[in-house]
This record gives structure tokens, C-alpha cells and sequence, in this order.
């Protein structure tokens, strides 16, 4: 789950880590009023949306004065944002951060991921704050200092003092900063976050470290535990149609081709995406229904699928292995005639009494076609759609 | 031979007594599994479909001389339930459990550094050895005794690889369900360690996805010195970047992760890479110089 910014710089704050005083506002008036608070010098107003490339797309603006605030905030609300993290279509700016503008002497990076391969979380900072960390980890690998960190007993200071001289800080902010670097790795585990990144971490004239951005992702797993942090979740920034989903616990994913994909297990979704794709077919979707398969979960992806109006045909693909495919069938005959669904579909499955399966499909007199084979399926569904 | 279970293993199944444990339970038993028994934390002393409960996994093992586990517990206890099998010593424990916090697994992997047992999952369909045993959710029918190792990330694209082999008369030695989950305890390198090591393993399917590097890590592993005919397939060729599909560890981040360059990995350490799904098979009986 992704969050704001000035929602994970509230995290951050609790957990002792320095952040600029600011607050969000959700109106241009709200925003003068914050500018004021601050004293009415040097603001920064920062549209918020779950997307990276801000400063580029115009959604970050250094204004002096509750005024041009109040001018800034009314130019990003209500507007789209296009960053290259957005994609072209853009995202509705609901809301601004307006914080205290900051004399900076360096940007940093700095940022916590699990290390796959080790089993642990690793701690990566960089000289080079402020730009594509991508960027830099491709063309100056060199500049990104790593510490991998011992889940038994966490980030030693040692370590946080090795990254901190590591990247060149001035000695005299080594302490404030390894304190800096425990806090996140405290925050990190403490909320179950897949990912915090502070990009730019800076250092300030007045001799502070702060946080000047961030971002935190959290283990959609882990949601369970932390009430606190699902309700962060903003539905505005997110897909109608995937919220729908996942209120029936279906992994759907939204895509711009034609073809919609009934599937069960994610690792088969994801190869019938790519064999549609291989037939010269465009998916509409990614959708994995659940190992199991079952008669309501084939309904609701139905009811999810018909919603996106590109969809000129579908392709069923369950290998049900101890699955009854003639039950399966019923199911998908059912949620068809229930639903009124009016497009071709063929269907691929896979089970015991396939055979039984399949005739009470073509028995069904709806638009199906049945196909033995995955490669078969993705070829009949291809000219269905008329893709091909 | 085999890897990992065999005819000899003794398994017992950790929350035997809920739904999903108990109908998986009989299924690996009719599969011809030796199933000894189960864990239910309370519930010890009964018995449940004909199978001793226990209270705790070192009075199963103790009890019954099981040598392996199968876990159905849910998520939230779950990596508690791998860290008391790895402290009574079991050989193999084989995680079914889809959505265990990452964290959760990282700290059951720290518990288990110096401990014998080797973990297969979380967030997998488990282990089957094609005509002795199985551990796990993979449906038996579609197995054939052979000649072929399988490695896999996914669960029902597995099935399909199985399948497809079975149909071309190409039988199966063990099929590893390895997990999609970011944290799993066996990689693409320990289960191509095990059929390096397996003289009745000639060939592997290996089938990745996108996310991580595994496949990379794999590809190097290979190079270095893995000798037997290896066909792969990694599905998510065309996933977008930045979404998670379906599999918490099945995500292209920062550009990372992508089915292109896993491909052009494996294709480097000489593995026969299929892009269409539908080829995995094919590929094998080709591999194998049929």
C-alpha cells in the first residue's frame, strides 16, 4: 500500500526523525492560512499524489508569502499532474504540503528496502540525493553506500556512521545523521514497511538533517496489524474498478488492451497475459480469481471484467487440477446468463470431468468456444476480439 | 531417487484439523504419502480423520518419528509455525501459507541460521515426487513417474508444465513449488543443487516470474557449472512496471525485475528459454534430443 507524503513524514516525525514544519491543506485557502502559520516567509507548496517526478511535472513550487501560497495551492488543486511515474492520463492533485522553505547545503539520498537474497533489510544511501536513484545506481553505482542489516538486532550506529561518512558528511552531523538512520530503520520495522525512501535527505545551513522528502510502502500483508495505516489509503489515486476487486478479494489489474482474462493462480495469469500478447492480442487485464475457482468468485470477476468497456472478448483459463470442471462449468454458464454477458468467451480448463465440462458449454447455446490448449485458447480468443 | 520427499518420508501437517489442512491431509495420503499425523495447538490428544493430534511439533515428531512437515496455518502465525518446526529438527518443512507479513518471514529466517531444516515456500504449492509422495496441493493425477526436475515459482503454472510433459510421455522426477513471496526459504539455486545432486533428475523446467533476481542469481549458478539440460519460461513478459501481480514478490521496481532481462540470463547460461507458455514442454522433449 502506498501513502502521501505528508502522511509518512507524520510516521517519520513519530519515530524521531526531522522533518520541515509544515502542514497538508485541501483548499487554496487552507494553504495561505498554513503559509501564515509559518510565519509568512519562504514556502514550499508540494502537490500530493502517489507518484515520483513532481518537481519536473510542475507539482512543487518555492513561493514567499501566505499569497502566492494561496495562488500556487489554487493553480495544482483539481489539476492533473503528469510526472513519468504518472503516465500520460495524469493524476488529480486533491491535496498540497505547504512546509517552511529551507537554506539547503546538501541533498542526499537515502533509503530501506528488504534484500531479497539476504533475507534482510539493507540500508542504501547516496551522495546524489534528489534525482532518479535509478539513474544513479545505473551510471555511478560506486556513489550508493549499502549497510545490510541484522533483523535480530537491527541497525547498528556503527553502521549508520559508515553510511553517513560513507557519503561524504561533514563530520560535525555525522551524530545527528546515524540518529537519523536509526529512527527510519525504527519506523521501517515498527509500521511493516516494504519500503521507506528519503529522497532528498538534506543538510541545512542552520547545521540540521531532515527529511526534506519521503516515501513509504507498506506489506499489504502486514495490513492486519496496523489499522492505523489502512486508513491512510486514499481510493482517490487508485483504478474504480481494482477498488471494486479487491472488495472480493480478487487481484485484478487494469490494463489498455481488449481481451479480458479469467484466470486462477497469479504466476498462469500473468503467461495467458503474455500468450494473448504472443497471438498478436492485447490483454485488458490481469486477473487471478483464487486457486480455487469457485462459482461466486467466477461471478464477481464477471461483474468486474463487463465493467471495463474495452472488453470484446474473454478468455476463461482455470487448471483446476482436483478442480470438477463440469462444476466450474456451471459456474461460468450461470455468472454468463446472470450477468447478460454478450461478448465471445473461450474457455480453457483443466480437471476432472473436462470432457463433461465442455459439453455443457457448447450445450449452453452462449457464445462459447472451448480450447484443449493455452496456446489454442489465446489464438481463438485473438480473432474473436478482432485484434487480429 | 528424488529430492526432498520420497516414499520413506513421514509427514505430519501443521493445522491438520482446519479445512484447507484436513482435505490436503487425505489427498497427500491418497497419494500414497506416509501421513503420521498433526498439530493443532489444544487440540492434542484427539484424533482427527484417524490422525494423532499433538499440542506441539516436538511431541508429533517425537511421537510418530516424522521427519517432515506440511504447513496450513494462517497467516498471522504462520512463520511461528516454521520456527517451531525448525526447532524440533525436522528435515523438511513445506509452507503452503499465501500472505505472511515479509517481516514476519525475515525474522523466522534469522531464527532458523544454523538449523537443519530446509524450508520449501511460504506462499507455494508445495513438493510432489511423481509416484511416492507428496507434500503439498499439487494435483497427483497429472504426475507421471520420469526423468524430469521442475523449480517453480507458481502454483497452477506448474500444473501446466506437469501437464504438458505428461502429455509428451515425459514423466516427472520432484516438482519444487518454490513460492512467489519475496523471502522463501528455497531458491532457484538450492533446488537446482538438489537435482544436480539426484542421479534420476536428467533435465529441469525451471519457471520464473518477474520481481527480485533469483532468476539472475540462477542464470550465474547454471553458468558456473550446472551440467543438466535446463528449459525455462519466465511468465509477466508483459506486466506492467511498478504493479504488484498477484504474488507480493512480483513486481518490476525501479526498472528491476523484468521478464526481459531474467530471460536474457538464463538464455546466456545456455537454458532453453520458451516465450510462450505453451512451449514448455515441447521445449523439454527437445532438450532431452528426442
Amino acid at each position: 500500500m502506498k501513502i502521501h507524503e505528508h502522511q509518512a513524514k507524520a510516521i517519520l516525525a513519530r519515530h524521531g526523525v526531522a522533518v520541515p514544519r509544515g502542514e497538508v491543506a485541501f483548499t487554496a485557502q487552507e494553504a495561505a492560512e498554513v503559509a501564515r502559520k509559518l510565519g509568512g516567509g519562504t514556502v514550499v507548496v508540494k502537490a500530493q499524489i502517489h507518484a515520483g517526478g513532481r518537481g519536473k511535472g510542475g507539482g512543487i513550487k518555492v513561493v514567499k508569502g501566505a499569497d502566492e501560497a494561496e495562488r500556487a495551492a489554487s493553480a495544482m488543486l483539481g489539476t492533473k499532474l503528469v510526472t513519468y511515474q504518472t503516465g500520460p492520463a495524469g493524476q488529480v492533485v486533491s491535496r498540497v504540503l505547504v512546509e517552511e522553505g529551507l537554506k539547503m547545503t546538501k541533498e542526499l539520498y537515502l533509503g530501506v528496502v528488504i534484500d531479497r537474497s539476504r533475507g534482510c533489510a539493507v540500508m542504501m544511501a547516496s551522495s546524489e540525493g534528489g534525482v532518479e536513484i535509478e539513474k544513479v545506481a545505473a551510471e555511478t553505482p560506486h556513489l550508493i553506500k549499502k549497510v545490510h542489516i541484522d533483523p535480530a538486532t537491527g541497525l547498528h550506529a556503527f553502521q549508520a556512521r559508515e553510511l553517513a561518512f560513507g557519503i561524504g558528511l561533514d563530520p560535525a552531523l555525522v551524530a545527528k545523521a546515524a540518529k537519523l538512520m536509526m529512527a527510519i530503520y525504527n519506523a521501517f520495522v515498527a509500521t511493516d514497511a516494504s519500503l521507506v525512501e528519503i529522497n532528498p535527505l538534506v543538510t541545512t545551513e542552520s547545521g540540521d538533517v531532515l527529511a526534506l522528502d519521503a516515501k513509504m510502502n507498506f506489506d499489504d500483508n502486514a495490513l492486519f496489524r496496523h489499522p492505523e495505516i489502512r486508513e491512510l489509503r486514499d481510493l482517490s489515486e487508485e483504478d474504480p474498478l481494482e477498488i471494486e476487486a479487491s472488495k472480493y478479494s480478487l487481484n485484478y489489474i487494469r490494463l489498455d488492451g481488449n481481451i479480458g482474462c479469467m484466470v486462477n493462480g497469479a504466476g498462469l495469469a500473468m503467461s495467458t497475459m503474455d500468450i494473448i500478447k504472443l497471438a498478436g492480442g492485447e490483454p485488458a487485464n490481469f486477473l487471478d480469481v483464487g486457486g480455487g475457482a469457485s462459482a461466486e468468485q467466477i461471478r464477481n470477476a464477471f461483474k468486474i471484467l463487463m465493467s471495463d468497456t474495452n472488453v470484446k472478448a474473454v478468455l476463461i483459463n482455470i487448471f483446476g487440477g482436483i478442480l470438477r470442471c463440469d462444476i466450474l462449468a456451471e459456474g461460468v454458464i450461470d455468472a454468463v446468463k446472470e450477468l447478460h454477458v454478450d461478448v465471445p468467451i473461450v474457455v480453457r480448463m483443466e480437471g476432472t470431468n473436462v470432457e463433461k465440462g465442455k459439453q455443457m458449454l457448447i450445450d449452453s447455446g452462449l457464445k462459447f468456444a472451448t480450447a484443449d490448449t493455452m496456446g489454442e485458447a489465446a489464438d481463438k480468443v485473438v480473432a474473436l476480439a478482432g485484434t487480429k | 531417487m528424488a529430492v526432498l520427499i520420497d516414499k520413506h518420508t513421514k509427514l505430519i501437517v501443521q493445522g491438520l484439523t482446519g479445512r484447507e489442512g484436513t482435505f490436503h491431509a487425505k489427498q497427500c495420503a491418497a497419494y500414497g504419502t506416509n501421513v503420521v499425523g498433526g498439530v493443532t495447538p489444544g487440540k492434542g490428544g484427539t484424533v482427527h480423520e484417524g490422525w494423532p493430534i499433538f499440542n506441539t511439533v516436538a511431541e508429533a515428531v517425537e511421537q510418530t518419528g516424522a521427519n517432515a512437515t506440511l504447513i496450513f496455518v494462517p497467516p498471522a502465525a504462520a512463520a511461528e509455525a516454521v520456527m517451531e518446526a525448525a526447532d524440533a529438527g525436522l528435515g523438511v518443512a513445506v509452507c503452503i501459507t499465501e500472505g505472511i507479513p515479509t517481516l514476519d518471514m525475515m525474522r523466522a529466517f534469522t531464527f532458523m541460521r544454523g538449523k537443519k531444516t530446509r524450508l520449501v515456500g511460504p506462499n507455494c504449492p508445495g513438493v510432489i515426487t511423481a509416484g511416492q509422495a507428496k507434500a503439498g496441493i499439487i494435483p497427483g493425477h497429472i504426475c507421471s513417474p520420469g526423468r524430469v526436475g521442475i523449480v517453480s515459482k507458481s502454483g497452477t503454472l506448474t500444473y501446466e508444465a506437469i501437464h504438458q510433459l505428461t502429455g509428451l510421455g515425459l514423466g516427472q522426477t520432484t516438482c519444487i513449488g518454490i513460492g512467489g513471496d519475496p523471502l522463501i526459504g528455497t531458491t532457484f539455486i538450492d533446488a537446482l543443487t538438489l537435482f544436480a545432486a539426484d542421479p534420476a533428475t536428467e533435465a529441469v523446467v525451471m519457471i520464473g516470474e518477474i520481481g527480485g533476481s533469483a532468476e539472475e542469481e540462477a542464470a550465474e549458478f547454471i553458468t558456473r557449472g550446472f551440467k543438466k539440460p535446463v528449459v525455462g519460461f519466465i511468465a509477466g513478459q508483459t506486466a506492467p512496471p511498478g504493479r504488484r501481480m498477484g504474488h507480493a514478490g512480483a513486481i518490476i521496481a525501479g526498472g528491476k525485475g523484468t521478464a526481459a532481462e531474467k530471460m536474457k540470463a538464463l538464455s546466456s547460461a545456455g537454458v532453453a528459454v520458451v516465450k510462450s507458455p505453451a512451449d514448455m514442454g515441447r521445449a523439454m522433449v527437445e532438450a532431452l534430443g528426442h
